[in-house]
């Protein structure tokens, strides 16, 4: 498949997973009032849902899901290795330490900002700490090892936090944040995770070729111009800003970073520049979808997106294990 | 025309150095090999010429200090064909050759015309037109290495490092990539290629270094520099220089007895 088909029939499956986004929930809107409402014709409830409700939701579920997705395509891209994803480098688990210590601090209660920002706040001093036990090695290994020091040591303060929770209540709070949700959200936090998503997405974009010199190798690619450690600098920084601000309004959402650059990657020529926009576009359509789910499946709790998202993970996994063992 | 210097060249690894106090200069239109036994140093020099590992003393591209050089301007300047031919992702062939124009690439800028025909001098004259669109990682070594090499031959550098080209390939593929080698030099690039076949060195170098323990133990032509003794005192073997044909060739026996 040609990369400019691929990436319109991927534009238009997110344009219609969104279009279906502000049409489905608890209460259904017609495309006729749907239209309506666009044009500032509709009714009051209409416009309260569409607006309030349905708009923000879906804006989130696109730029949340592109930032993942795109995120996951590049560090699988510079770490060589498709088991890469955001959390590798702890900075997702950070973030949301930082959400968790807004909550367990109360202070997302004095102010709705309050709590992505905090997160945002955790993803950027992971980032350090990342570069304070990785240093100047330009192994991914020993970047690896040192996320797996910043994701666990986040992970510990998430659990002592839940741990210490004066009552279940405040647990309970913790715990549904965690699972990931863009319940309720408002054009508030559309505009908290907006800028850092573009400001990352932008800096995992930048001079992608790099990433596909890195097959044959570090040295190869230093002897192809490749400023290894500029790239390293702008990969991570770009991840922390952007992942730290899609975690910040959404939660916790796992699996998409690993699952859709996997998804992506036999449509493409398989280089990891040209998993990048496939993965960004494809994350966003999926997590429309995923969050379309959740509303439709008819349960008495509303089902969390991180929930949806891990079972999504499951069968793709599958798959892949099925085809290592040659099954299937 | 390219000249490549070095100038006390040292390079130390952790607190161990591997390379000391080498000086050479390297001239377009020739092919240098660069031979010694294992952990003598030799691709490590080759890094430290292209700016790969910190050095001491200074490494001159046309009078120009690699280290100062950008990464990029450094790149069109001198190709580098490393050690090793693991691949991590599996792209086309064609596409693998295309990583050679990435020097010459702004950031976020198509594949020009230019660029393309570079790619396809390339492939055409490592002869992997016909692999374009294979998957490299499942090549033959031979194909591998051809295609590797002409990712090399992409950037259109007028100097070319090869570091070690001929390991695990049989001897006809041998012989493919050190007629690439020759060729390249033959057309007026600087060359140089770290060996270990001795007779296959010495039939296509125009001059071989011998490196051991980090410095420069001979210098010249095949013909002067393989000597038994050399060899003896540079990989403890006993062996056998024929120099009546049309080139040296250095038959082995086994280790060197140490002297009564």
């Amino acid at each position: 498949m040609s990369r400019s088909l691929l990436l319109a029939l991927l534009a238009a499956l997110t344009l219609a997973a969104a279009i279906a986004s502000l049409l489905f929930g608890p209460v259904d809107l017609s495309v006729g009032r749907l239209l309506a409402t666009a044009s500032g014709h509709g009714d009051s409830i209409a416009t309260t849902i569409l607006f309030e409700l349905r708009l923000p939701r879906t804006v989130l579920a696109l730029v949340v899901g592109a930032i993942l997705g795109l995120a996951g395509a590049a560090l699988q891209g510079y770490l060589r290795n498709p088991l890469a994803e955001p959390s590798v480098l702890g900075t997702s688990n950070a973030a949301a330490l930082g959400g968790v210590a807004a909550l367990y601090f109360g202070f997302a209660q004095i102010h709705p900002a309050a709590l992505p920002l905090l997160a945002i706040g955790g993803a950027l001093l992971s980032l350090a700490v990342l570069f304070a036990l990785a240093g100047r090695s330009e192994s991914p290994l020993t970047l690896i090892l040192a996320g797996l020091a910043v994701g666990t040591l986040a992970v510990a303060g998430t659990s002592l936090a839940l741990n210490l929770s004066p009552n279940p209540f405040a647990a309970m709070e913790i715990m549904t944040w965690l699972l990931g949700s863009l319940e309720n959200r408002s054009f508030e936090h559309v505009w908290i995770a907006l800028p850092c998503v573009a400001i990352g997405a932008a800096m995992l974009l930048w001079n992608s070729r790099a990433l596909d010199a890195l097959t044959l190798g570090e040295d190869a690619a230093q002897a192809l111009g490749v400023d290894i450690r500029r790239l390293r600098l702008r990969l991570l920084v770009g991840t922390a800003i952007g992942v730290g601000g899609a975690v910040a309004v959404a939660g916790a959402i796992g699996f998409v970073g690993l699952i859709v650059p996997h998804l992506m990657r036999p449509l493409t020529d398989r280089s990891p520049s040209a998993t990048l926009l496939p993965s960004a576009i494809g994350g966003a359509a999926l997590l429309v979808l995923a969050d379309i789910g959740v509303r439709i499946i008819p349960t008495t709790n509303e089902l969390k997106l991180g929930v949806v998202t891990a079972f999504l993970g499951v069968p793709i996994f599958l798959v892949h294990l099925m085809r290592e063992k040659r099954i299937w | 025309m390219v000249t490549l210097t070095l100038d006390r060249v040292g390079v130390a690894l952790g607190r161990r150095p591997v390379v000391r106090d080498v000086s050479a200069a390297f001239a377009a239109g020739t092919l240098t090999g660069i031979v010694g036994p294992n952990g003598a140093g030799k691709s490590t020099l080759a890094r430290a010429m292209l700016a790969l590992v910190p050095a001491t003393g200074a490494v001159r591209i046309d009078g120009d200090d690699v280290a100062a050089l950008p990464r990029a301007g450094l790149a069109r300047r001198i190709a580098y064909l490393p050690q090793g031919q693991t691949l991590h992702w599996p792209l086309t062939v064609e596409r693998l050759v295309g990583l050679g124009r990435l020097p010459h690439l702004a950031p976020m800028s198509r594949i020009a015309a230019g660029d393309a025909a570079a790619i396809e001098r390339a492939m055409a004259r490592a002869d992997v037109l016909d692999l374009r669109d294979r998957i490299a990682t499942e090549l033959s070594g031979g194909e591998r290495a051809r295609t590797l090499f002409a990712r090399a031959l992409a950037v259109e550098a007028p100097a070319l490092i090869a570091d070690e080209p001929l390991a695990s390939l049989d001897p006809g593929h041998q012989i493919d990539v050190m007629e690439l080698l020759r060729a390249e030099a033959d057309t007026g690039k600087l060359v140089i290629a770290v060996l270990h076949d001795l007779t296959m060195a010495a039939r296509y170098c125009d001059r071989l270094l011998v490196i051991d323990r980090g410095t420069i133990l001979a210098d010249g032509t095949p013909r002067d520099v393989l000597t038994p003794d050399l060899l003896r005192a540079v990989y403890g073997i006993d062996a056998r220089i024929e120099t009546g044909g049309d080139w040296p060739t250095v038959t082995t026996f086994g280790r060197a007895q140490p002297p009564d």
